[in-house]
């Protein structure tokens, strides 16, 4: 099935003569999956069916309060709560307690309003034509926690304070670009300086949160550490500020005056933190003593021991990151006006076509599955795994030494007396470096093994990751500066749309030492033809061929082995036996805080 | 004691801290990493905006500098900020004394409770039965690190019986009894893993520093006089023989305010310790700063008191 055939049937669906269930249907014979099929439809303009996650709770709850109190367990706890300043997830989600975004978005990545009255779409005439604007209706009535009502102006005023450059704020990249104007109390429009296909990114989910103009507009700029209201938010959202740890504890009171009829459910809210991630899985699967642990990065095999005793079950939430190994372009073992894995030398043997094929050919990521990962790391052949819309159907893996030695042999690559093959004077022995982390390094010794049988003689090299994943410019052994041959490592787009993440592979974004090492293409990979569609997607606002623009890009990767795809890894929470909840693998942990319920 | 010796020490205390702080300083500037690590896998926030956060919170300045600036601050009394939650440091320990005074307080006292009784019965009768299980308990009790023995109280008390929560909380909602009953029940495993763990060692520094006094031209003579066993024990030779002793235990105050990192994280309580390491895995330095100049402040201190009592408790040590 092609991009026009695609586009008959969503025309004939908008028209009215198929109906939506026959679209998805037909879909499903080709190998497109009922999400996906949706997906194409909302993207294509055609009203959505109400977003399923919102309907189980809603079903339940009947009024507001009366279900005691909620324990989270963070084993990083949040550290502060204002939502422009928060580094990780375990700050925007305590923040996420009291303040709240437009616009949230669910599991399959599509967009729930929040403070917003609706979903801007090209019908409703919030999305502007040219791609240039987007206008936002607000729910009316919405009141912060003092009373004070909601609007307009305090969605410009996020605008013009993480804009601010003085303020210094995390959120700044969203909002830096942008220009936003009030139209009158209820609506806001938000234009970009050029056409911009993925417009929900101001105001929408995890760093879209919406702190009061009335408390933060005398702590604008260098001031802004200075504001009260930092450390005691007064948000819209479903609990009310009581009391703040940092490093330890957030408390949170129902909000007896939320904007949604009959939420939130519970009396309070309890977020703990700190400890380990192991013990935060033990108190809430083994012993009960908590409802909902965040971000337990625990061998599957752990999980499982710890799920037997009954009070809770983990459940795996969708995401995009991806464990991937990453092959030099370059060479690291040259120094090159001051600088290793300089673009004017090109890596001796990695650069052969046959060589990367060969790699491709001997991770084995069903093994890595299986025997590291289990429910939390699942192979792939794609760099671009979810939302599933963006996941091309037109690759595929395998792990076949002999078809590797073949590969190798016929490219001329002749094992010499030791066993490790070598050609010209260039020799197939490869530095291949990670992070310390355990199951890295076990996944190493698995890529090892299955090399050596290839004659291909790879030697292991783990970083502490602190300093892998560091910026140092001074320090030698980080992942942007990849002096090394090849280099393993997780990362995925952090929202439903992988545009501005493809962007690791465009050759004006190579990581050098002009560039102290801040370029994202740290594999030093130059297509022409790849900057070409990554261009065309990034302006293109038709969704379909947007969507058909990226995975383009993905298959182009994957067929000139930039990288290795391994496992994608989606994030794992544990949730006792009797919470009701929906997690989002797009937004923060508790984009859906309002509809918790206990069964 | 003289004040011109006390006046001597105090001035020495001074360039020792200010060393102290160079070294910290130093190594924590060498450190790889910033607070913003977690920025840089995330593709959503351009480099720009992760080196402008670094220029505002002054990280772009060479080290001297920095220290310059931390130096003069803390002379006025300005601690500075926590990087990572933006909150004033002295604010931010101060947060965190109670709960730490609370638990590593009490098992200091646990310690000593046990310890003391223990190691004197046990050099009053030296290799009797008691003193061979004091001997062997104190020996497996010192062996064993926090982290075992934290996990496996764990595991029987909260895992197995359910009786205690394996989860320390600062913030109880419980008030009078109820909060009583929580917060002991609570601080049962932390205070027993630690009191009992610096208890073991005390008991065998108590046993043979009873042994050595008891041994004594003195003590035969009181006892030939007629005083009986029990007033010769505690007038006259653990009244001697706890001199070091109490120079042991002073020297070991500044662990109540430096916290117990392990125990801390195992129980996941919120005290010194558990601000120090995830201070220090954040790369947050003027909070690691700021813990461990209040540490180095407190062993300087107690060393300092330590030798006064020394003086006070034995008056044949002079000062000079």
């Amino acid at each position: 099935m092609n991009e026009q055939d695609l586009r008959t049937m969503i025309e004939e669906v908008r028209a009215g003569r198929m109906a939506r269930r026959a679209f998805v249907k037909r879909l499903a014979v080709v190998g497109i999956t009922a999400p996906m099929a949706t997906q194409l439809l909302m993207h294509s303009g055609v009203a959505m069916a109400q977003s399923a996650s919102t309907v189980p709770s809603t079903s339940k709850a009947t009024k507001r309060g009366g279900g005691g109190v909620l324990k989270v367990l963070w084993w990083q706890a949040p550290t502060l709560l204002n939502p422009h300043f928060a580094t990780g997830t375990k700050d925007q989600d305590g923040s996420r307690v009291f303040y709240e975004p437009l616009a949230a978005w669910d599991a399959d990545g599509n967009l729930k309003p929040v403070l917003a009255a609706e979903i801007p779409t090209r019908e409703n005439g919030g999305v502007a034509a040219d791609g240039m604007s987007v206008t936002w209706k607000l729910k009316p009535g919405v009141k912060w926690h003092d009373g004070k009502p909601f609007s307009a102006d305090d969605v410009v005023f996020n605008w013009q304070y993480a804009a601010d450059p003085a303020t210094a704020a995390v959120t700044s990249g969203s909002y830096k670009d942008i220009k936003c104007e009030k139209v009158n109390d209820l609506t806001v429009k938000v234009m970009f300086d050029k056409p911009n296909p993925f417009w929900a990114d101001a105001f929408v989910g995890a760093t879209g949160q919406i702190i009061p103009k009335h408390l933060f507009q005398d702590f604008m700029g260098a001031k802004s550490r200075e504001a009260p209201a930092n450390l005691k938010p007064v948000g819209t959202g479903p609990y009310k500020f009581k009391d703040f740890r940092p490093g330890d504890t957030v408390l949170g009171d129902i909000n007896m005056d939320y904007h949604v009829a009959n939420r939130p459910y519970f009396d309070s809210i309890e977020m703990k933190g700190g400890g380990d991630a192991v013990s935060a899985a033990r108190a809430v699967l083994q012993t009960g003593e908590y409802d909902f642990a965040w971000n337990l990065q625990v061998e599957d095999e752990v999980l499982q021991r710890l799920e037997r005793g009954g009070k809770g079950a983990v459940e795996i939430t969708e995401g995009a990151g991806c464990e991937h190994l990453q092959l030099n372009n370059t060479d690291p073992w040259t120094e090159v006006d001051g600088e290793r894995s300089s673009l004017k030398k090109a890596h001796p043997s990695l650069t052969d076509p046959a060589v990367r094929q060969a790699l491709a050919l001997l991770i084995d990521r069903k093994s890595v599955q299986d025997h590291i990962y289990g429910r939390t790391g699942i192979a792939t052949a794609n760099w671009v795994n979810n939302p599933p819309r963006f996941r091309s159907p037109n690759t595929s893996y395998e792990f076949n030494v002999d078809k590797a030695n073949a590969l190798l042999d016929s490219a001329g690559w002749v094992r010499g007396s030791d066993g490790f093959r070598a050609k010209g004077g260039a020799k197939l022995k490869y530095v291949y470096q990670t992070s310390i982390n355990q199951p890295r390094q076990k996944t190493q010794a698995i890529v090892k093994q299955a090399c050596a049988r290839a004659g291909i003689d790879i030697e292991i090299k783990s970083v502490v990751a602190s300093v892998f994943f560091s910026s140092d410019v001074a320090n030698p052994d980080t992942y942007p500066k990849f002096y090394t041959d090849l280099q393993m490592y997780n990362t995925g787009p952090g929202r439903p749309d992988p545009g501005v993440w493809l962007q690791m592979f465009l050759s004006t974004e190579i990581s050098s030492k002009e560039n102290k090492w801040q370029g994202r293409n740290t594999t030093r990979w130059i297509s022409k033809e790849y900057d070409v569609l990554h261009t065309a997607a990034e302006a293109e606002l038709d969704p379909v061929k947007r969507v058909a623009l990226l995975i383009q890009c993905n298959d182009l990767v994957i067929k000139n082995v930039v990288l290795i795809p391994i496992v994608y890894r989606p994030t794992v929470s544990g949730v006792s036996k009797r919470l009701k909840i929906n997690l989002s693998g797009w937004d923060s942990n508790l984009y859906d805080l309002a509809d918790w319920y206990t069964a | 004691m003289s004040s011109a010796y006390l006046l001597r020490r105090f001035l020495l205390a001074i360039p020792s801290l200010l060393g102290i702080s160079v070294v910290l300083f130093c190594v924590l500037a060498m450190a790889p990493g910033d607070p913003f690590e977690e920025l840089t896998l995330n593709p959503n926030i351009p480099p720009e905006v992760r080196l402008a956060l670094r220029a505002s919170l002054g990280l772009d300045d060479p080290v001297y500098l920095r220290y310059f600036h931390w130096l003069f601050a803390m002379l006025k009394g300005d601690w500075g900020f926590s990087f990572v939650s933006r909150i004033d440091v002295d604010r931010l320990i101060l947060q965190r004394v109670p709960t730490t005074v609370a638990v590593i307080g009490t098992s200091q006292v646990l310690a000593i409770l046990v310890a003391v009784p223990i190691g004197v019965l046990a050099a009053a009768r030296p290799y009797s039965l008691f003193d061979q299980i004091a001997n062997t308990m104190a020996f497996i009790g010192f062996s064993l690190p926090t982290f075992f023995t934290g996990l496996l109280l764990i595991l029987f008390f909260s895992i197995q019986l359910d009786w205690l929560p394996m989860v320390y909380q600062s913030t109880l909602r419980e008030t009078g009894w109820a909060w009583w009953w929580v917060q002991i029940k609570q601080s049962i495993m932390p205070v027993m893993v630690l009191g009992l763990f610096q208890g073991a060692s005390l008991v065998r520094y108590v046993r043979s520093s009873v042994l050595d006094v008891i041994k004594l031209d003195y003590v035969v003579t009181a006892r030939s006089k007629g005083i009986g066993q029990r007033k010769v024990l505690i007038r006259h030779v653990v009244r001697n023989a706890l001199i070091p002793v109490v120079t042991l235990v002073a020297l070991q105050m500044p662990i109540v305010f430096g916290g117990a990192i392990v125990t801390e994280q195992i129980f996941r309580v919120p005290g010194i310790g558990s601000l120090l390491i995830t201070s220090i895995l954040a790369n947050d330095t003027p909070v690691v700063m700021g813990v461990t100049f209040v540490f180095a402040c407190l062993v300087v201190l107690f060393n300092l008191i330590a030798d006064i009592l020394y003086g006070w408790l034995d008056p044949r040590i002079s000062f000079r």
